[in-house]
């Protein structure tokens, strides 16, 4: 299958052209859209924010919640509904190993995975890569 | 450090109570409309800080409001909002302030779109502030972008966050100050505060955690100047708590004493935020009410300030 022109994969992520990935894209997609209201960033962080989709939030906000939670825990831009860092908070209590990763830093989204499967992505290794100066001196010293 | 990046950074390193106050918005071309508000607040803040499309409305940048703070002799912290730009336009930006002489940054998330009045316009959040604010800290102290390419000369300026103790999850808060400290946040100002108890039991957990040694944080205090605009603030404005006490004791006020009301309550919260530890300054914000934040000051006990911006290399 020729790669859309505007398709803005990087170049090490082939599209899911083969039987078996587009297998696993859809039964990503299908799963997890339906449980977790997934948004298919293709570099799932959801054990780190207590099973709640952080790009559910409308600002994409990766490492918690902004400063407009309404008083009643819901959304200042969706008012009805309850913010999703309210519920990755609520949910980051329950979860086992991971209860304590809604404090790491988590690094800036790399858009050009969006709509890829994460799976995917995390089996060749390829959502783990921050940018280059992300790490700063201490990256620098791990390519050396 | 010895040297301090700023007039604020030396009186943070000094220990001082620190007093900064936010510049109100204009939406002039005339570069003299930055010039009245500013005026009222000479001498009597330490800085002021340059807001970035608030409460996402468009107005004069924060960029062009920050040099004109300087070259109207005062020292300006220039907030920065994910809001608006990408990861290429807000390193841009930092670098362009850094060298058009601005020694305080603020960098946080924004409001969202929704809450002005281009609604219809495209949120971008490419980054959210503690991405934000580690890749300041990159460009400072690394010296280059998140690319990792070399920036030639890095800038120098002091790096601070927001933080909101009132909104849910309220547990949360402490921690996520955490994590901007983490980041690279060097102080911190805090959301407007009605609320004292739960600004204690906010510093009493980030002591607990150990997050008070290094990094000042500044209260922030609202000077109301009407029922209306308390009632404003608690209703359009999203993470903002005013307790009922707040709005029955200005209620209650005729309408021409209320301002008077509004200056007397934040004067009393500037107090109370005093005897907090880890609070080592306030923030203050009005509406286009510059003189009654200087009353404020006045009446809180915090005039004359320390130092002039001349101190500074």
């Amino acid at each position: 299958m020729a790669r859309s022109r505007l398709d803005r994969r990087p170049p090490g992520v082939p599209p899911p052209s083969g039987g078996l990935r587009r297998a696993i894209l859809a039964i990503e997609r299908v799963t997890k859209e339906a449980i977790w209201d997934c948004r298919m960033c293709g570099q799932c962080i959801l054990h780190s924010t207590g099973m709640s989709c952080p790009m559910r939030c409308p600002k994409n906000l990766r490492n918690g919640p902004c400063g407009g939670v309404l008083q009643d825990g819901n959304c200042e831009v969706l008012p009805d509904r309850p913010c999703v860092w309210v519920q990755a908070w609520r949910g980051s209590r329950m979860m086992p190993v991971w209860r304590d990763h809604l404090l790491h830093i988590q690094k800036p989204v790399d858009w050009r995975l969006q709509g890829t499967s994460s799976w995917e992505n995390l089996l060749m290794g390829r959502d783990g890569e921050a940018p280059a100066g992300w790490d700063g001196a201490r990256g620098e010293a791990r390519r050396a | 450090m010895s040297t301090a990046r700023s007039h604020l950074h030396r009186l943070f390193m000094d220990g001082a109570f620190v007093v900064t106050a936010e510049l109100g918005t204009t939406d002039s071309a005339d570069p003299s409309s930055v010039g009245a508000m500013l005026e009222p607040l000479r001498s009597n803040v330490d800085a002021v800080n340059c807001t970035d499309n608030s409460a996402a409305h468009p107005h004069l940048s924060a960029l062009a409001a920050a040099r004109l703070v300087i070259e109207a002799g005062m020292e300006p912290i220039q907030q920065f909002a994910c809001r608006d730009r990408n990861r290429l336009a807000l390193q841009a930006d930092l670098l362009g302030a850094a060298a058009l002489g601005v020694r305080n940054v603020c960098l946080m998330t924004g409001d969202d779109v929704t809450a002005g009045d281009h609604k219809e316009a495209k949120p971008i959040y490419d980054l959210d502030s503690i991405h934000l604010l580690r890749i300041a800290r990159i460009m400072r102290d690394e010296g280059t972008y998140l690319s990792g390419r070399r920036l030639d000369v890095p800038p120098s300026f002091l790096i601070g966050a927001v933080e909101n103790p009132f909104a849910p999850p309220l547990e949360f808060r402490p921690m996520r100050l955490g994590k901007k400290i983490e980041a690279g946040a060097e102080f911190i100002q805090t959301q407007i505060c009605f609320n004292v108890p739960v600004m204690r039991l906010f510093m009493a957990r980030a002591g607990d955690l150990g997050l008070l040694d290094g990094v000042p944080i500044l209260g922030g205090v609202f000077v109301l100047r009407s029922a209306k605009a308390a009632r404003y603030l608690r209703d359009q404005v999203p993470g903002i708590d005013v307790p009922d006490a707040v709005m029955e004791r200005i209620g209650s006020m005729p309408a021409e004493r209320q301002a008077e009301e509004g200056i007397s309550i934040a004067v009393e919260i500037v107090e109370e935020l005093r005897g907090i530890p880890g609070i080592r300054g306030i923030h203050l914000m009005s509406i286009r009410n510059e003189e009654a934040i200087v009353r404020v000051v006045r009446e809180a006990g915090l005039l004359p300030r320390p130092g002039t911006t001349a101190d500074v290399r």
